[in-house]
């Protein structure tokens, strides 16, 4: 911890389109927040308190220490006060999944608002909506115009939008990874900018199951079996993204009895998370008997993987390298 | 003479493996076997080598198709079963590029030996077209 | 602190093969504008020595770290070019050859303009990929004396004699009970008319005294693991029930072997029991019993050869054996089997009795043969008062081979003319789409043959052979191209002059050892013209029939040669292997084990959750750096970052 005497660093903590985990990620310091509060001022933070964003604008230009911004960037808003925080901050860090790769919001990258909107807006069943009635950007109200941020066909990571000179991953980031990067920011131990502040190693290293021959020739989804707590999922044909994962995280889905999902996101050497997963678990699976297998027989095996894009990509689609479903279709 | 500029000439992105398709490549080149002037190549030694990651950055970066080539399973490979990861990977990676919108026509998976420069030919020849009628990358317009 | 990169491109013309095509002029001056290019030249023969020099003086004068030469297939000169960087003190893996020639210039000569763009794309790839190459050691494996040669015919005994004779060990495998091959069902030879028992069987006697020369005959490769240097063979070997070392070829088991099946070294003309020597001068000289024709190794099913055997050398209780041998490289020699024409519906073969191949017929001419050297007709067993010849079945045809089977044109006149020595009057008509007598002493041979022997050739390819069923005569029908005029001709005796097709065997030897086979089978030379008995296996090299067609002359030549070869490889006692392999970063794997199952060579181990690659086991395939989820594993001289700047530099713009 830094002397007493030195001056506290401020802190500012911006929404993006967030569901508000990584917040709670924060609190969940609980008493150990008293302690970073004597080191930090929170300049900024709309979920816990109570400044207002003219006070944030009126700050002078990189005053602010860090900033921590969580949620992607899925509409105006969201960029705006991305830009403006980034204006305002000296280091900012990408805090969560949903800053560092687009996190689960990212899968709206599949459609677009319109789609999105006449799905909810009309084709459920439940909608009554005959003239359609759907959110508009501008509107009159009593004479005054008023303008709504317009909802974004592409939800992006913090990166695609702003400068980002850290990245802290997780749905939301385990307390003790929040500790270290805390502990970093205020003894001045940052590494080298554009550093993630999580180990650069994948899940199986602190996964505590035990590993077998990856001998895969089934796949069970995971409402098809009750999977054994001593053995690696992938062992059991339970497709886990583990292998395309960073740890940090504890492993506690694993704990849970439930596979990665991969919300740490991939390591620095794996450009595209669900390529990766693709390489992997597409070489190991029928692996056993491979050389007298049909070109059907492949296709059967590999068809088996029912949503490749959902699975290997959920928290990740924003930063892959493909970064949404291209809707020009022939 | 317009119409022939204006015509979408397809540019296609080759991963050939070093044993089979590379030198097959080579051999349609001693036998002055003329094909479509529309393939870059990149040599790997395995068509096992070819991460899925490569072909998106390949269709990424504006590549209109994407060919991998390597030795005909089950027994051909020079290091004995990297095509057959290969083709399973391949079929992985159409799924996915089935959910991305992305025409999987656009990625093509060929076994070559070092013997078929008349295949080699044959195959740029046909994958052209092919592209050709589908269109300029869609990704290259964002 | 990587340093920057100093590239210096060399375009080369090679003549008019690529200057011919893409304009030089152009590209250089495209080429010049790329990043890191220190100088760019331009140069008619890159691989010459004043191309040469051109690298060497840039090299110290613009401190030169990466070159990049544009020309042919790094298949041809790459090692060319990574030496002058060695000797001009910049290590051999800062090279980089852009192909423009066998994948541009040679298959784009009518789009001059798109072949410039290939060029540009390719050198700009290439010159992309030299700021992301890293300094490799090779790899030098230790080489000890040690060969394999697999097949036992004129060259593998060739080469065998060769190697032993120079002090190497030499372990030769053959399939058949005996060595010799093809060549000993041969009568005689041309041009010379030796008797080729008389010139092959000294040499199969060479072989079977030579303390150098281990031979294990009736044995197949089944397995081949491992390098150069270090080949880990096994071979299995079938029990011939005969001790070979009691056997004294007396015969006598012979007499009393009540089992008669069709002589395959007669061509099927003639019977043999089922306890047999293929031919008296077999080496080893061992009688064999045919186990799978043989009523039953017991007494109780039969058991009178053991009884007849005064020496006592039948052994009832062998069994296949399992052989493992060490060799540092290995000459595969295995030959050829003649077409089988009876599939071709224009001959009739094996309908017609009267039609015979050309290996019948060689058989029927040798005085040790199933007719004792009487020519005679199968119908009716009587001599032929007309024989015709018909050329080139199994070859030069779109529906059987498209190749030349090379001696077929040579062959035909010798036995034409060994007909005409033995029966002067005989009719003997070759039909030919050409003769090609291009070896030494072939033509006079050739001429002799007609002149004076009175040898009749016609110009024409036979469509059809139809039969009398009255009297088995034949009857031809032709064209006579020089004539003009189609034609029918009645004959006693057809000789189809089958060609040469690669064995079934040399299937399973392509599949153990990795070598790749042309279109036709044989097994391909790592380069036509410069390396023609090498293959791109290191180690291993080529000879005989199996690499292609041809007559004795050549194949003892191509024997000698890869025998040759394998002392290059072997005298040095090291052998220079590319650091191709590759590499863990233990500071990112995370113990998932992929890697570990996928790898072919079972290189790969897992040290305290890290994976780790056995450097001597690597062969750089990469399926296990692709396969590596978090991206540990960087396979040398092909890693991501190499890869990757080709396709960020790939597509033009």
């Amino acid at each position: 911890m830094r002397a007493v005497s030195q001056p506290k660093l401020k802190l500012a903590i911006g929404l993006g389109a967030t569901c508000s985990g990584c917040d709670m990620a924060i609190v969940d310091l609980a008493e150990k927040l008293t302690d970073v509060f004597k080191a930090v001022d929170v300049v900024f933070w709309p979920t816990a308190s109570d400044q207002k964003l003219e006070e944030l604008e009126r700050l002078p230009d990189g005053s602010v220490d860090v900033c921590f911004y969580h949620g992607s960037i899925a509409n105006e808003e969201n960029k705006e006060i991305a830009e403006l925080l980034r204006k305002k901050a000296k280091t900012m860090i990408a805090f969560g999944a949903c800053a560092c790769h687009g996190g689960i919001p990212g899968l709206a990258n599949l459609t677009t608002t319109k789609e999105l909107f006449a799905t909810v807006y009309k084709e459920t069943p439940s909608t009554e909506n005959p003239d359609f009635k759907q959110p508009s950007i501008d509107t009159t109200v009593s004479g005054y115009s008023l303008h709504l941020p317009e909802k974004f066909d592409t939800v992006q990571c913090l990166h695609s939008c702003v400068n980002v000179d850290y990245f802290l991953p997780g749905c939301p980031p385990e307390v003790p990874l929040v500790e270290k990067a805390i502990e970093a920011i205020t003894t001045g131990k940052l590494p080298e900018k554009g550093a993630t502040l999580a180990p650069n190693r994948i899940l199986c290293d602190e996964c505590p199951r035990e590993r077998q021959e990856k001998k895969i020739s089934k796949i069970f989804r995971i409402h098809q079996t009750i999977p054994d707590q001593e053995k690696c999922f992938l062992d059991q044909g339970i497709i886990c993204s583990g292998p395309s994962t960073r740890m940090g995280c504890g492993a506690k889905c694993i704990a849970a009895n439930m596979p990665c999902r991969g919300c740490m996101g991939p390591t620095s050497k794996a450009l595209d998370q669900g390529a990766k997963m693709i390489a992997s678990l597409g070489s190991i699976l029928g692996l056993e008997g491979e050389e007298s297998m049909s070109e059907d027989q492949v296709k059967q095996l590999v068809d088996q993987i029912k949503d490749p894009l959902g699975t290997f990509y959920m928290f990740t689609l924003p930063s892959s390298i493909l970064k949404r479903r291209n809707m020009t279709q022939k | 003479m317009t119409e022939m500029a204006d015509r979408f000439e397809p540019q296609i992105l080759g991963f050939l493996c070093n044993w089979c398709s590379y030198a097959g490549a080579d051999l349609a080149g001693t036998s002055r076997t003329q094909y479509s002037p529309n393939i870059r190549i990149i040599r790997v030694m395995c068509s096992g080598r070819v991460d899925p990651t490569f072909v998106l950055l390949a269709l990424k970066n504006g590549a209109d198709g994407v060919l991998i080539a390597g030795c005909h399973p089950p027994s051909d490979c020079h290091y004995l079963t990297g095509n057959l990861k290969a083709r399973r990977r391949y079929h992985l990676l159409l799924k996915l590029l089935d959910q991305l919108g992305i025409e999987r026509q656009r990625v093509r998976l060929e076994w070559i030996s070092a013997s078929e420069g008349e295949k080699f030919a044959r195959v740029v020849n046909e994958f052209t077209e092919q592209i050709r009628a589908l269109g300029p990358n869609p990704l290259k317009a964002s | 602190m990587p340093e920057q990169p100093k590239v210096g491109v060399y375009l080369c013309h090679c003549g008019t093969n690529i200057a011919g095509v893409i304009d030089i002029k152009k590209l250089l001056a495209y080429v010049e504008t790329l990043p890191n290019v220190a100088v760019a030249r331009d140069y008619t023969y890159m691989c010459s020595d004043p191309g040469q020099q051109l690298i060497r003086k840039d090299i110290h004068e613009y401190k030169l770290n990466r070159v990049v030469v544009a020309a042919c297939s790094p298949a041809l000169h790459e090692p060319t070019f990574r030496k002058i960087l060695q000797e001009e003190g910049v290590s051999p893996y800062f090279f980089e050859m852009a192909n423009v020639r066998e994948q541009d210039s040679w298959v784009h000569m009518k789009n001059p303009e798109e072949a410039l763009e290939i060029a540009k794309d390719t050198v700009r790839m290439s010159v992309a990929r030299t700021a992301k190459l890293e300094q490799l050691e090779p790899k030098q494996v230790k080489v000890g004396k040690r060969a394999l040669i697999i097949g036992g015919g004129i060259s593998g005994i060739s080469a065998s004699l060769d190697l032993a004779n120079a002090g190497f060990t030499v372990h030769l495998v053959e399939k058949s009970p005996t060595i010799g091959g093809r060549m000993a069902q041969l009568d005689k030879t041309f041009p010379t008319m030796d008797c080729s028992s008389c010139i092959l069987t000294p040499k199969m006697v060479s072989v079977s005294r030579h303390p150098n020369i281990k031979l294990y005959t009736y044995a197949e490769v089944k397995d081949v693991q491992g390098f150069i240097g270090n080949f880990k063979v096994k071979v299995l070997q079938k029990p011939k029930y005969v001790d070979e070392k009691k056997c004294t070829v007396c015969a006598e088991c012979v007499k009393v072997c009540p089992v008669e099946v069709p002589d395959e070294f007669n061509a099927n003309l003639s019977w043999r029991k089922a306890i047999y020597i293929p031919f008296p001068q077999a080496v080893p000289p061992s009688y064999v019993l045919d186990e799978e024709n043989c009523l039953g190794l017991t007494p109780l099913a039969c058991g009178k050869c053991k009884e007849a055997c005064e020496p006592d050398a039948m052994n009832y209780d062998d069994a296949p054996k399992e052989i493992e041998l060490d060799v540092d490289t290995i000459i595969v020699a295995t030959g050829y089997d003649p077409y089988d024409p009876s599939s071709d519906q224009e001959y009739n073969y094996g309908f017609f009795q009267n039609v015979v191949t050309s290996l019948e017929m060689e058989r029927m001419l040798n005085a040790s043969g199933p007719t004792s050297g009487k020519v005679l007709r199968p119908s009716d067993l009587k001599e032929p008062q007309r024989v015709v010849y018909v050329q080139c079945v199994g070859s030069r045809n779109e529906r059987t081979n498209l190749y030349c089977s090379r001696v077929c044109c040579m062959y035909a006149v010798k036995q034409a003319r060994q007909l005409k020595e033995k029966h002067p009057e005989m009719e003997v008509r070759i039909f030919y789409i050409d003769i090609r007598a291009f070896g030494k002493g072939f033509e006079e041979f050739y001429e002799k043959a007609a002149r004076d022997y009175g040898v009749l050739f016609t110009r024409g390819r036979v469509a059809e052979i139809l039969e009398d069923p009255k009297n088995r005569n034949l009857v031809v029908r032709a064209e006579d191209t020089l004539l003009g005029s189609p034609l029918e001709l009645e004959t006693d005796l057809v000789v189809l002059s089958v060609g040469i097709t690669p064995t079934v065997e040399a299937d399973e030897i392509h599949k153990i050892l990795k070598i790749p086979t042309g279109p036709d089978g044989f097994f391909s030379e790592a380069h036509p013209k410069l390396r023609p008995v090498d293959t791109v296996i290191d180690g291993v090299l080529i000879a005989g029939t199996a690499a292609g067609p041809k007559d004795i002359p050549d194949a003892v030549a191509q024997a000698k040669a890869a025998a040759s070869g394998a002392v290059s490889l072997m005298a040095p006692g090291v052998y220079t292997v590319e650091p191709y392999y590759a590499l863990v970063d233990d500071t990112i794997c995370g113990g998932c084990g992929t890697c570990v199952l996928l790898c072919p060579y079972q290189a790969i181990s897992m040290e305290n959750k890290r994976a780790k690659i056995n450097e001597a086991l690597c062969k750089g395939c990469g399926v296990c750096a692709s396969a590596c989820p978090a991206g540990a594993i960087k396979p040398n001289h092909f890693t991501d970052e190499q890869v990757i700047s080709q396709i960020e530099q790939a597509i033009a713009k």
